[in-house]
């Protein structure tokens, strides 16, 4: 990995939304705060972590669907900066959705669906104004996803979910991109299914030398195609190491916490699994505690984690992690 | 007798497309104290069993044959005066979405002493005392203080722990779980999966969870059931479903969910799209999708076959296996029948 160059690179991205909080007050939510990360050439980085805590707003700012509030996006080597990097943005990086039901439009055939992006994008629309062009590389897409030639005629609504994901995966295909947020693309399909679209992205990844940023609540499917994974809690990323090395031994304790809450199916591994229970809840990013985001629920937090937020920093070889604490806890 | 015990359960919805055939010939024994999983993907018949249990199916749908025997007392045609006396009492159900669960204009304390109130003769006062125990059994903090609030000051997980307390506080025999912990997080999940186990030891209800996460299967039931369109296709002890499995459905899930050790090796996906409930093959429903399928599962679906005492499938591949080894005579429920028609000896 050492001698690819960073995709994608996040320097510092912040991104706030203002909450109305009545009588013309508004408040700052922080959904992601602060937080910096590369993503090599070839690479699958997993972002994990629990609702609420920024993955999905952290993938969709990347793309700038969202206008970070700061920070920096450096896609290969490029500051993203003016509404024209944006829309050159937009042809080198594209996303698939949770919801295969609501992200199609239930009016637009298969043809159409995966065509629109096509259609839209300035640099694309004069290439494949001819339709029979267009047409060609639709049966390509689909073809690349395992969708029959037969489909492109019928609408969303007449597929299983796991077509249905296979159409979006083909439209975030269209433009030829280099790199893809998928955004849960595999939660919202049946077990059986999910390992077949799970087997597709890593095909794709081989056939068309995609990156990605697989953003998921599943830490299973997470750590089976990531090559590295980053926790997130709280809008800040609390680690970021290779699967192997955070499911193998992670540093930072929500990771431990999170890792050892994953249900493994597999009777003997779970009854025996020692859980580390974290007592409770997430705090609201309205209010975020003062210092550690995780200090109200870490069991080894000290004053300093309540005063000071620890700085996400290299502690081992390609580990990163954002606690005070972290060698004095894992050696 | 077994606490519960259902028979060839039939439970069919009529559509305007047509009659969905959602549980087709459901069998099974639930004994006191015991924990049965029930796993299956979407469309496979799980969540209507448990609903044709209860009785709360949707207007369309019906149970169209079989019997559910609760403690030797006949569910099916027993009328709702009498499913009123069960529901809530005696089996109770919690549901995967806690906030629609609740009823959001009401107190949580409200809620749940009325449904103390409704099913025994305490008074006000005593259905509340009882309402604070169920919510510190369920580790609420600050019980009193819960009470006077609404469901939307309650988070995701402490919802789910509510309802938990409401379905328990009749101590009824037995609880139903439809995924109760799909919509939470791992870590909240893990909690409440560990209340479950702790209430269950302390209580001693049966449990019925139903599930399509193998994982959380794994860590709570003592008896697991793999349904497929409505059909169960294997049923046994945890150990022998997760080590020993006998469909080749169960193999498939097996094989296609990831796992920490199968580490960068592709997964075996089942082929394939998830079955269409008016449309059932003949046969084995599975069979479309199965890669060992015979001859035999494309026009006969397979009784469910006697693997060892714990343990149950209906595949036909275990017929074959036994016959390729001489122990055709050890298999009893579809030993006869595929003999008459031949099938296992023109299939080798």
């Amino acid at each position: 990995m050492s001698e690819k160059q960073p995709l994608i690179q996040v320097k510092h991205l912040k991104q706030y939304f203002d909450i109305n909080m009545g009588f013309g007050k508004a408040k700052p939510l922080k959904a992601v705060d602060d937080i910096s990360f590369d993503i090599m050439e070839g690479e699958t980085l997993g972002l994990v972590g629990e609702s609420g805590c920024g993955k999905t707003t952290a993938g969709r700012s990347i793309l700038h669907l969202y206008k970070p509030t700061s920070g920096e996006v450096i896609f290969n080597g490029k500051p993203i900066k003016t509404k024209k990097d944006i829309a050159e943005l937009r042809t080198k990086a594209t996303m698939v959705f949770q919801d295969p039901y609501s992200s199609l439009d239930p009016r637009m055939t298969v043809m159409d669906i995966i065509a629109e992006p096509l259609d839209i994008n300035v640099a694309y629309n004069a290439a494949y104004k001819d339709k029979e062009k267009r047409r060609e590389r639709v049966l390509q897409l689909m073809d690349y996803v395992g969708l029959n030639s037969e489909h492109a005629a019928r609408y969303a609504h007449e597929f299983s979910g796991g077509q249905r994901q296979r159409v979006g995966i083909a439209r975030a295909l269209a433009v030829n991109p280099d790199f893809i947020v998928c955004d849960e693309p595999v939660s919202a399909l049946d077990v059986s299914i999910q390992a077949q679209v799970i087997n597709m992205f890593a095909d794709l990844k081989e056939k068309i030398g995609l990156t990605y940023l697989f953003i998921a609540h599943d830490l299973l499917v997470v750590r089976h195609i990531s090559d590295r994974i980053a926790v997130m809690y709280l809008g800040h990323m609390v680690e970021l190491a290779s699967a192997k090395d955070i499911y193998d031994r992670p540093l930072h304790p929500y990771s431990k916490a999170l890792i050892s809450a994953v249900p493994v199916p597999d009777p003997k591994v779970a009854k025996a699994n020692k859980r580390i229970a974290l007592t409770g809840e997430i705090p609201s990013p309205l209010n975020a505690p003062k210092g550690c985001p995780f200090n109200t629920r870490c069991p080894y937090a000290t004053d300093q984690c309540r005063e000071t937020m620890p700085e996400f920093r290299e502690i081992e070889k390609g580990r990163f992690v954002a606690c005070h604490r972290a060698e004095e806890l894992n050696s | 007798m077994a606490l519960l015990e259902v028979k060839g359960l039939h439970t069919s919805f009529f559509t305007d497309a047509g009659e969905v055939k959602a549980v087709n010939g459901v069998s099974f024994d639930l004994d006191y104290g015991k924990v049965l999983g029930i796993v299956g993907e979407s469309g496979s018949g799980k969540s209507v069993t448990a609903y044709s249990i209860m009785q709360i199916l949707a207007p369309t749908g019906k149970i169209v044959s079989g019997s559910i025997k609760f403690d030797g007392q006949e569910l099916v045609g027993a009328g709702e005066k009498v499913m009123k006396d069960i529901r809530g009492n005696k089996i109770s159900i919690i549901f995967q979405d806690p906030m629609t669960s609740l009823n959001p204009t009401y107190t949580i304390g409200r809620q749940l002493m009325e449904a103390i109130t409704l099913h025994t003769d305490r008074n006000k006062e005593q259905a509340r005392e009882r309402a604070i125990e169920m919510l510190k059994l369920v580790n609420v903090n600050e019980p009193e203080k819960r009470m006077k609030q609404y469901p939307y000051e309650f988070s995701g997980g402490m919802r789910q722990r509510v309802m938990i307390a409401m379905a328990l506080a009749c101590e009824p025999d037995i609880l139903i779980a439809d995924e109760p912990t799909t919509a939470l997080d791992v870590t909240i999940q893990a909690g409440i999966l560990e209340l479950m186990k702790d209430i269950q030891k302390k209580m001693g209800m049966a449990i019925i969870m139903i599930t399509h996460d193998l994982g959380v299967v794994a860590q709570l039931c003592d008896e697991v059931i793999v349904m497929y369109a409505g059909s169960i296709c294997e049923q046994g002890t945890e150990n022998e479903i997760f080590y020993n499995p006998c469909h080749e459905y169960t193999k498939g899930l097996m094989r296609s969910i990831p796992t920490i050790e199968k580490d960068d090796s592709r997964l075996e996906p089942i082929t394939g799209t998830p079955i269409d409930l008016l449309n059932m093959p003949k046969g084995c429903p599975f069979a479309p999708r199965c890669d060992n399928a015979m001859k035999i599962c494309l026009t006969r679906s397979c009784e469910r076959i006697q693997i060892n005492d714990y343990h149950q499938a209906a595949c036909w591949m275990n017929v074959k296996k036994a016959a390729e080894e001489g122990k055709l005579d050890e298999l009893t429920a579809a030993r006869s029948e595929a003999e008459r028609e031949g099938t296992v000896s023109a299939d080798e």
